[in-house]
């Protein structure tokens, strides 16, 4: 038996398949992973992504702390509530995670890891943050839901806890990022391309929010929904698109690294800046696939005249009705490739991310 | 609870066969395969003519995680295979047994149908790999 959420017991009663995810048993689906998908697309889905690890960084000196922790700049989050997106390297800038971090106060910062990464994250923090004299605590009295979908900010809008004026501040909320409300903390971000909130939320109210959602015609998704929607949106998944072994400049996420400004020491920032004097030899890109079948992670890529590569990340995209993927390739001008999808080369397109955002198709 | 019809015979790798009055048979997999593989998004069948050896990978179903083989039950010729599941992969979940049948063929070896798993047998086989 793995590690569970506060909604096990819900997802179950839903008639949820349950799967391990990384040492969890989380929803995989409620019955349809594409009647999910399309409700997300089309309407709105809620996802329990309690799993994830939320922790909270308190001191006078957190900020400069994260300035050398991460690889995009901290000093970017000027207004309270604003989410960063960011990489935790290595020294040798490898990807250990990739994390969001809130500024909430100048000496209170909250940081999400990957559910999969958790104890290998927070083994890597706990010391350096001790070394500043930052405070690491692990909220795991909180869950989370994602709530996404075309109507799900004006759905969960109903269901707000706090005042009229206060819920008014949540629906005010830019994109990327969040507030507080009522013993929840409510952020516009999501891993679907569609609007939505994230809610964390004492885990004694999830299941009751779970069920209000449901009564407003929000969809339970489980967690396969999650990873097709967020392959059309072309977000990278840690473990598949990056890791240890590989660095953000050949991820697709070279916009998360700040290079600026200069005097910003941060881990991995001297590999990285080898990496890039020398050139990055491969990249990340999207792939499109022109014959029928569907195109999985680890698949070869060829590349003419340039090499192999990697499928990355590849399904089925429902909102296409195409199979779709992430792929490290040799650098280099290319825009078609053959894939080895069952020992057969089929024809596909490189094609810049993301193929789907809020219901539209992007990619042709 | 997946459905197991008491008149057809199946294969421990989750196909079933239907014995067809012109002596030809019907492959196709069960609902206990469907369920478990999720909503399918591509089927690969084999061309009418191609021989196939009994336990050969005959056929392709990839639900949005992941692919698996199907494998022929018996030995024999292929007569027919289903032209609607290129379109229609999801015939498969929604009717496992009937739209949802995959081949046809002319078994080389009437002793292998006989040694098939009865709905019963089969029933007891996946009860004992969920235990």
């Amino acid at each position: 038996m793995g590690r569970r959420t506060p909604l096990f017991e819900l997802h179950t009663r839903l008639g949820a398949r349950i799967v391990d995810f990384g040492g969890w048993d989380m929803p995989v689906h409620y019955g349809s992973q594409i009647e999910e998908h399309h409700a997300v697309r089309r309407k709105a889905g809620v996802f329990d992504v309690s799993h994830m690890c939320v922790v909270d960084l308190t001191g006078e000196t957190v900020r400069p702390f994260l300035g050398q922790l991460v690889a995009n700049d901290v000093g970017k989050l000027r207004t309270p509530g604003r989410a960063l997106y960011s990489c935790l390297l290595n020294e040798a800038g490898g990807v250990l995670d990739d994390l969001i971090i809130y500024y909430l106060r100048e000496d209170f910062f909250r940081v999400v890891v990957n559910a999969g990464t958790r104890d290998k994250d927070l083994a890597w923090i706990r010391p350096r943050a001790a070394a500043r004299g930052v405070q690491v605590a692990e909220r795991t009295d909180l869950a989370m839901l994602a709530v996404q979908g075309p109507a799900a900010r004006g759905i969960v809008e109903t269901l707000l806890p706090g005042d009229a004026r206060a819920r008014a501040a949540v629906m005010r909320l830019a994109p990327f990022s969040g507030c507080a409300i009522g013993g929840w903390f409510v952020a516009r971000t999501g891993y679907t391309g569609e609007d939505g909130f994230e809610i964390m939320l004492p885990a004694a109210e999830a299941e009751a929010t779970w069920v209000a959602l449901n009564e407003h015609g929000v969809r339970s998704c489980g967690l396969g929904a999650r990873d097709t929607l967020r392959l059309e949106a072309g977000m990278n998944l840690y473990g598949n698109d990056m890791d240890e072994s590989t660095h953000p400049l050949e991820s697709g996420l070279a916009w998360t690294v700040a290079f600026e400004p200069a005097e910003r020491d941060f881990v991995g920032r001297a590999a990285l800046e080898t990496a890039r004097e020398q050139g990055v030899g491969r990249r990340l890109v999207g792939l499109l696939l022109e014959d029928r079948g569907v195109l999985r992670s680890h698949q070869r890529v060829v590349v003419a005249g340039l090499g192999d590569g990697e499928v990355t990340s590849g399904t089925f995209s429902p909102t296409m009705q195409k199979s779709i993927a992430l792929a490290r390739v040799p650098a280099g001008a290319a825009d078609r490739v053959q894939v080895d999808v069952r020992g057969k080369l089929l024809d596909a397109r490189i094609v810049r991310p993301p193929f789907v955002r809020q219901g539209k198709i992007l990619v042709s | 609870m997946s459905q197991t019809p008491s008149d057809l015979k199946y294969a421990r790798s989750h196909e079933w066969v239907k014995p067809l009055a012109d002596g030809t048979v019907e492959i196709g997999i069960s609902d206990h395969a469907q369920s478990a593989l999720g909503d399918l998004v591509f089927v690969e069948v084999p061309a009418a003519g191609r021989t196939l050896a009994k336990g050969e990978a005959c056929a392709v179903v990839e639900s949005v995680k992941a692919a698996s083989d199907v494998y022929s039950p018996l030995s024999g010729t292929v007569t027919e295979s289903n032209a609607e599941l290129a379109n229609a992969p999801e015939l498969i979940n929604q009717d496992p047994y009937g739209a949802g049948w995959m081949l046809r063929m002319k078994p080389a070896d009437s002793a292998e149908l006989d040694a098939l798993l009865s709905a019963a047998d089969y029933e007891a086989a996946v009860q004992a790999d969920g235990a």
